[in-house]
């Protein structure tokens, strides 16, 4: 049958939307049909519905005039045997297939393109090149940088030198490995308890929240840096932290906790978190936007269903908020790791940023930047393959 | 119903119900105490260095120099907003900063959506790969890649093309323009462009396929569903994604310092880093070279720096904040 079709996909699709079409335009005025009608159109339809498969050249002309003449139909009778056929149609023949998912590869390319563009140019090009400083004495001329090769191992290459004759570098990473551990687990949980808190009803709820999220302003770029070369309000936090140090609640508590012997480390990490708690706050406001909106897009009805069905408060959340958000912890994941990794006020950023700005040592920045990046991308991975197939995608 | 019917009425159903109904009040009530104690303290928290902030720049100087005054100050002044306005010489600043921001946040919002779509809804080959890639670009540290962007856009050249059409076999400088971070954005390679990306992916994704469908079946070409049934759903990600684009080009010292150098560009950002030498300068032009503006004084102006620069972020913000989060759940034919 298929191989007499003349027509190309693009038709078939159409006729498929036509028929469809007048199916949905019949369902809207059917409620009130005899059931006599009803019989003999869908008769028709099915007539047609088959004619259309048959030959499909002149059949969109039976079908719309058949559906004309049966304006009684009704929808639930219509519907399926319309939507079969323009199943069959788009889909027929592995030929039409073919072409239709020939186009989506092509359409698909061309929405993708304009990064492919910007990640050859921007991205790997200098990427190369400081792959190049990396291994290289860069030294500046008159005629712009000039790279001689030193290698990897030997006493003048980059990599020897941050590692086995400066140990700043080496130690800036290690408290930064540390620092992550704690951070990054602290700003998720944080961030999932304050979108849930924030997603109740309750009075001023949308003040409250955007106070929550003005951290994403308040800890950006500039403003971090101006914070952090602030001396005197740095003074005063001190001086208010000092008049009060007899109410700190996370001392007497740490005191309590820590007298016994057992857990003592874990109890260390929490009271540790505790202690950050601020500069969690102002890390995790992106955080809490995405999870909020990923909590929103749940429908209501879900958990309603859930409730008629008897499950609590606690049984809702595992078995409905949890797997629908699954797929905003991987974002805030990666996003926390990267966000962590990129951040302007890290020693290490610092140390990077003088080598480049202060001291114009080319290669050694591309050394170190390059070991940081390769270490990122390590934790990065990691974090994918525990968690990418856990994901549940709602659709 | 009076008050007092409906507390006798309380009483009663209370009574029935074997004093269940009171316990259940008085938890709920108990949980609404603690749920606003604790989010009051940590929007203090959150609020604390902006308050801070405020209070210091409403000093005169003598209250800058009493270690007795914390916060609120005993002989209130405007002196340094003024002082904070000369460093970043006038509302010309503001306006170029406006135009970048936009600029390179409309861009990066619409490359990103696109390719977002793309990601989320075709299948091509090489898709798994390239989207390794868009990870790579979300990680890969500025500081990598920087100096050689840098020395690429001295002598910008796409293949030796630019160089056969003006004939000298030389790329263009386009270094000190603004064109080569707005290329970068238009192409997705803009700060955290990763991201965006990202986002708009799992967005799409999360969109019921029906609704395409639909739009093909009643013959819509592939453009105009895009166009006219899944950006409409997307507006609320997509002005997310605009919001956070605006705001990190507003307060960037990482591009910035190197695509808008001091020497032709006066921009928020970089004035608001250099503020406090800034100043110096200026009192030091005042005063004779000698002269040594005090710590506290020059930390003043930063704070004060600091909040002028705050606020067209914050208007946005205010102003934005409820499409920003509220209609996020009423997009599309969810809930």
């Amino acid at each position: 049958m298929s191989e007499e079709k003349t027509l190309n996909a693009a038709d078939i699709e159409e006729l498929a939307g036509d028929v469809a079409a007048e199916a949905t335009e019949v369902a809207g005025a059917a409620e009130d049909s005899a059931t006599e009608a009803l019989d003999a159109a869908k008769q028709e339809a099915d007539n047609v519905v088959d004619g259309v498969f048959a030959e499909a050249g002149d059949a969109a002309e039976v079908a719309a005039s058949a559906l004309e003449e049966a304006p009684e139909q009704s929808a639930a009778e219509m519907f399926p045997s319309a939507e079969s056929a323009a199943k069959k149609l788009s889909y027929g023949s592995p030929k039409k297939a073919k072409n239709l998912a020939r186009g989506n590869a092509i359409a698909g390319f061309l929405f993708v393109l304009p990064f492919i563009i910007g990640f050859l140019l921007f991205l790997v090009y200098p990427l190369g090149m400081s792959v190049r400083m990396a291994f290289s004495k860069v030294s500046a001329t008159s005629n712009g940088l000039t790279y001689t090769w030193v290698g990897a191992f030997n006493a003048n290459a980059n990599f020897y030198k941050i590692f086995r004759v400066e140990t700043d570098f080496l130690e800036a990473l290690v408290e930064e490995l540390k620092r992550m551990a704690l951070f990054v687990p602290g700003i998720l949980v944080f961030s999932f308890f304050m979108a849930t808190l924030l997603n109740q009803e309750f009075k001023g709820r949308t003040a409250v929240r955007a106070i929550y999220f003005l951290p994403v302003i308040l800890a950006s770029g500039v403003f971090l840096g101006v914070e952090a070369n602030n001396p005197l309000i740095t003074n005063m936090k001190d001086l208010v932290k000092a008049n009060n140090s007899a109410a700190d609640i996370t001392k007497t508590l740490e005191d309590i906790l820590l007298t016994g012997e057992t857990g003592n480390k874990f109890f260390q990490y929490v009271i540790d978190i505790v202690g950050q708690v601020y500069d969690i706050a102002m890390a995790s406001g992106i955080q809490i936007i995405v999870f909020l909106s990923g909590l929103q897009t749940i429908p209501p009805s879900m958990y309603e269903a859930a409730k008629m069905e008897g499950c609590t408060a606690w049984e809702s959340f595992w078995k409905i908020t949890f797997p629908l958000i699954g797929s905003m912890i991987l974002v805030n994941v990666v996003y926390t790791l990267v966000d962590f990794f990129t951040r302007t006020d890290s020693k290490l950023m610092t140390l990077i940023n003088d080598t480049l700005l202060i001291r114009f040592e080319y290669g050694k920045v591309a050394a170190m930047s390059w070991t940081y990046f390769l270490i990122v991308a390590a934790f990065l991975g990691l974090v994918f393959a525990i968690f990418s197939r856990r994901v549940y995608y709602y659709d | 119903m009076t008050r007092a019917e409906k507390r006798q009425a309380f009483w009663e159903r209370n009574r029935k119900s074997g004093g269940y109904l009171l316990k259940k009040k008085i938890g709920q009530w108990l949980f609404s105490l603690g749920r606003a104690i604790l989010i009051f303290g940590l929007c203090f928290l959150i609020l604390q260095p902006l308050l801070q902030k405020l209070c210091v720049s409403f000093m005169a100087e003598i209250d800058l120099y009493d270690n007795t005054i914390t916060s609120v100050p005993r002989h209130f002044s405007t002196i340094s907003f003024g002082n904070a306005w000369r460093q970043f010489k006038g509302i010309k600043t503001f306006i170029r900063s406006l135009w970048l921001a936009v600029g390179v946040a409309g861009l990066q919002m619409l490359s990103c959506t696109l390719v977002g779509y793309g990601f989320a809804r075709f299948k091509f080959p090489l898709k798994k790969f390239l989207f390794g890639c868009v990870i790579l670009m979300l990680i890969v540290p500025p500081t990598t890649i920087i100096t050689p962007l840098y020395l690429y856009f001295g002598n910008f050249d796409i293949f030796g093309i630019i160089g056969a059409i003006t004939g000298t076999h030389k790329g263009l400088n386009l270094q000190g323009l603004a064109i080569p971070y707005l290329l970068m954005c238009a192409t997705c390679a803009g700060y955290k462009a990763g991201l965006y990306i990202y986002m708009m992916r799992q967005h799409f994704r999360n969109e019921p396929k029906e609704l395409e469908e639909a739009a093909y079946v009643d013959g819509c070409g592939r453009l105009r569903t895009f166009f006219q049934i899944l950006l409409p759903g997307a507006r609320p990600m997509m002005v997310s994604c605009f919001l956070f684009a605006f705001v990190w080009q507003w307060t960037d010292q990482i591009y910035t310092r190197v695509f808008f150098p001091t020497a032709k560009w006066d921009l928020v950002s970089t004035k608001l880093l250099n503020i406090g030498n800034l100043f110096d300068g200026e009192n030091k032009a005042k005063y004779g070279v000698a002269y040594v503006t005090p710590q506290a004084y020059m930390n003043q102006v930063m704070a004060t720096g600091t909040l002028i620069a705050l606020v067209p972020l914050l208007v946005i913000y205010i102003v934005a904040q409820r499409s920003f989060v509220e209609s996020i759940s009423q997009s599309g034919i969810k809930g």
